[in-house]
């Protein structure tokens, strides 16, 4: 889910529901456990998705890396339920399902024919409560993760980059952390702490449940009832905030790797969404965002890439709805023949343009046309409606404020695009990381622990 | 993620679901069409193929069909790619491009409404009969692909893909990968010639899904398809001829070494296809329950990723098994990765394999087409590659059917040791 998090566009931010009908539908059970159901009759599919509460920054330092651990331990069976037999049960039904951990949640899904949803949720209740968690299936599965890390970060240039870039841009708040954990911490993870992790925060007070498709809500909730409310609640532990002081000057990293073209990545710390009603600023950087890289006339690709021939590739990204800090990111390589200095300038530039310049009614009218066109080819994909959902409810909003949401960012005027764009991008809160590629020496090996982050 | 895997390419291992209904017809420009109508929501969703894709490079110009396809929206009639993108844009219509190696073209996502989808299947017209293919154009987006292919040559599973395909297929097209040099040659003239010769009604096969009648179906699909070039008949592509067995080692310092293992199996249509897609979910194209997965990753802790496919083509495409492991210890996982195969080659699936392989591809039908999205890519694969139009019927009876023998015989014939490549990048 690292990627959703960069470039998370506009148009992931769809409606919950384009409708005032009471389509979909909620219950919160009596353990606290809450319960949204989208009832979507298309075609006979269910996708039944249960979303915790506790993501990579709910961890403490020396245990990065255990929610995700964890997730990949929630296969490993339960007390009636062996090693691999949910997996094997979806796939005979037909079904497919997997689990994802990010900053803010981890989430289990299943997607199958709907007549097994009662199954599915009685498996994913019994796992919420009784996981079986062995040292020997531990130390086997902390290796998968191991390899895990491996493809993902430390075979992979921009994902060092990534790394880097969130572990300089935070000082304090837990979003200096990988998801995927440091492979120090994974080398002295042990089966307790994935246990204790299970403990802390795998209960039903730190759940909801998200079905959409072809179901009768007042079924799923007598089905919720009979499953997931049998599971007892339990006090969760006490968040602390964990701010990240203010930021008063730029930090730069650099990342050398085995790479051709270089990268760059340009962060800056904006606010995140908190109050859907009264916020405005946000649903502006959203709308900036959009401006930028949210469709192909957006100016980035067309001014860096097209235009000026100065990049490879160039993107931004915002994503508000997040439970810890946000910000706003701009990201690309350069063109051959022109350097990542050329770039940053580039990139600056055209912040600087909406600043001066403001935007045009046409790329305004092109973003709200954008957001209305994702709401109907949202209603395609019911995966994308759960997610869509279940993302919004992870930081901590209700499903019931979607359609305002977009409503606000309908709302935006090109004078307030043009104050954020003034307002958030001076170099005090800016972090930039940069890809120094290195010609690759096939006789050298990288050695196990080079994860080149420097502050 | 728990796995990477993703889109493993059981491709047309899906579903017949009661009640879709496949309309086929060849339109007066002699493109052939297949529609389903389905008015549940105002979308429209379109695509236009044609037998254009890299198989079809001339001699030295690898990259041409990929280029070709990149850039037909980059000028066509009177509009440069500035207004093609702004119009598209106004109207909430996405574009996308096909580049496969059989296939390239086009496809389009438009709202239905009247105003929106008529701007948007003008635009889509354009594209496909008149791509001006600007000089100025074609040398940006050539420096970009040149980079993209040095980029690549530096990615250790970039470096692995291209060097599989060459193994497999040598002397034959699909083994071919463009080139910086092979890039460089290409010119706005030879992306006219390529159009020119390619992109006619005869090698057309337009799909369309969504929120208009049959009436209106087959306006659009005539007036998608009555101004493309006259073009050449399709040229035969040589025939595929099996690699030796052999391994190859790349060198590089990534941590994880690349192992791909494979040859050319089986094309499209072939009659042991059921046979080897039902058997592959057994042996590695399965997920989670297949025996890859639980030998190599759930026992051992070897990969994170480990898998097998079957990708059929117009002609054999690859069987293929993969997994990316830490290089200390790349040797031993693909020991157990390679028993793994030689002991299904050998033994095929136990009943109880075979009955969870044919409960997953028939009961989860109905998963695999439940979107307009997802049925579109059934029909212009049913359309392009000439299968049954009662592909989706027949899926549950044609799975049903495959036997334990049938899928033994079926690897036999089609995945033999004596023509098993493996290539491992970054090995020790």
């Amino acid at each position: 889910m690292k990627r959703a998090l960069w470039f998370a566009a506009l148009l992931t931010a769809g409606s919950a529901s384009s409708s005032v009908s009471a389509n979909p539908y909620e219950k919160q059970l009596s353990n606290g456990m809450r319960v949204i159901v989208k009832e979507d009759h298309r075609a006979p599919t269910a996708v039944h998705m249960v979303w915790y509460r506790a993501g990579a920054m709910d961890e403490q330092d020396g245990y990065s890396g255990v929610a995700h651990v964890l997730e990949h331990m929630m296969f490993k069976g339960t007390s009636t339920v062996k090693g691999g037999e949910f997996n094997r049960i979806v796939a005979e039904a037909g079904g497919r399902d997997n689990a994802f951990t990010s900053l803010d949640y981890t989430a289990y899904f299943q997607i199958v024919p709907n007549t097994a949803l009662p199954r599915m949720m009685e498996l994913e209740a019994d796992r919420m409560a009784n996981l079986r968690l062995t040292a020997a299936d531990f130390a086997s599965e902390l290796k998968v993760v191991m390899e895990e890390r491996r493809t993902r970060t430390e075979d992979n240039p921009q994902g060092l980059v990534y790394e880097a870039l969130n572990a300089t841009a935070y000082r304090a708040h837990p979003y200096r952390r990988p998801i995927i954990g440091w492979m120090n911490d994974l080398e002295n993870m042990t089966w307790q702490d994935a246990h204790d992790w299970y403990r802390r925060w795998y209960v039903p007070n730190n759940a909801y449940l998200l079905v959409v498709g072809d179901v009768d809500h007042a079924r799923v909730f007598r089905d919720a009832e009979r499953t997931y409310g049998r599971v007892k609640a339990r006090a969760l532990p006490v968040r602390k905030p964990q701010k990240e002081p203010a930021q008063t000057g730029v930090k730069r990293v650099t990342v050398k790797a085995p790479a051709k073209l270089p990268y760059i990545a340009m962060a800056w710390k904006v606010p995140r969404l908190k109050d859907v009603e009264h916020d405005r600023e946000q649903y502006a950087l959203e709308v900036l965002a959009g401006v930028l890289d949210g469709n192909d006339a957006a100016r980035l690709s067309k001014s860096l890439v097209r235009s000026q021939k100065l990049a490879q590739s160039a993107g931004a990204g915002y994503d508000g709805t997040v439970r810890g800090e946000a910000m706003f990111i701009l990201d690309g390589q350069p063109a051959e023949g022109r350097t990542v200095a050329e770039l940053e300038a580039a990139l600056r530039a055209e912040l600087q343009r909406v600043a001066d310049e403001g935007i045009t009614a046409d790329e305004l009218a092109r973003i709200k046309t954008q957001v209305i066109a994702g709401e109907v080819y949202k209603r395609d994909s019911m995966m994308a409606q759960a997610m869509e959902i279940g993302r919004f409810e992870a930081s901590g909003f209700s499903w019931r404020d979607y359609d305002k949401l977009l409503e606000k960012i309908r709302a935006v005027t090109a004078e307030e695009v043009q104050a954020v764009a003034k307002k958030y991008f001076g170099d005090d809160t800016l972090t930039v990381a940069v890809l120094d590629p290195q010609p690759i020496d096939e006789s050298q090996p990288k050695k196990k622990s080079a994860v080149p982050v420097r502050h | 993620m728990r796995i990477l895997l993703a889109a493993l390419v059981m491709a047309l291992s899906a579903a017949a679901h009661a009640g879709v209904k496949i309309e086929h017809w060849v339109a007066p420009s002699g493109a052939r069409v297949y529609f389903v109508e389905t008015h549940d929501l105002p979308i429209l969703d379109v695509e236009v193929d044609f037998s254009a894709g890299s198989a079809y490079d001339p001699p030295g110009k690898a990259g041409l069909a990929g280029l070709t396809a990149n850039l037909l929206d980059g000028g066509a009639g009177d509009l440069d790619e500035e207004a093609i993108s702004a119009r598209l844009v106004d109207i909430g219509a996405r574009m996308g491009g096909v580049a496969e190696s059989d296939r390239a073209g086009v496809t389009l996502r438009t709202l239905a409404w009247p105003k929106e989808r008529a701007a948007a299947l003008a635009l889509l017209q354009l594209v496909l009969a008149r791509p001006t293919f600007p000089e100025a154009v074609v040398a940006r987006e050539k420096a970009r692909s040149i980079a993209a292919i040095q980029e690549a040559d530096t990615r250790p599973d970039a470096i692995s893909a291209k060097r599989f395909a060459a193994a497999i297929y040598p002397d034959h097209p699909y083994g071919v990968s463009a080139t910086v040099e092979s890039v460089g040659r290409l010119g706005r003239d030879d992306l006219a010639a390529f159009h020119r010769d390619h992109y006619s009604a005869r090698r057309a096969v337009v799909s369309i899904i969504g929120d208009v009648s049959r009436a209106e179906a087959e306006r659009i699909a005539q007036s998608l398809t009555e101004a493309l070039p006259a073009g050449l008949p399709e040229a035969p592509l040589p025939d595929v001829k099996l690699p030796t067995a052999a391994t190859i080692k790349v060198a590089h310092p990534a941590a994880q070494s690349h192992i791909h293992v494979g040859l050319p199996a089986v094309r499209r249509g072939d009659p042991d296809y059921f046979a080897l897609l039902v058997g592959n979910y057994s042996l590695g194209g399965g997920g989670f329950v297949s025996r890859l997965m639980k030998e190599v990753r759930e026992k051992r802790g070897y990969a994170y990723s480990v898998y097998s496919y079957i990708a059929p083509r117009k002609l054999e495409g690859p069987f293929e098994m993969g997994m990316q492991t830490k290089r200390e210890q790349a040797g031993d996982a693909l020991k157990v990765a390679n028993d793994v195969l030689a002991g299904f080659i050998k033994g095929g699936p136990t009943e109880a394999e075979l009955a969870a392989a044919k409960k997953n591809l028939i009961d989860g039908l109905g998963l695999r087409i439940d979107s307009n999205a997802k049925l579109l890519g059934y029909l212009a694969t049913i359309g392009f590659f000439n299968l049954p139009l009662s592909y989706l019927d027949d899926f549950p009876a044609r799975v049903a059917a495959v036997t334990a023998k049938g899928v033994r015989e079926a690897f036999a014939r089609h995945v033999k040791a004596e023509h098993l490549v493996t290539v491992i990048v970054a090995a020790d």
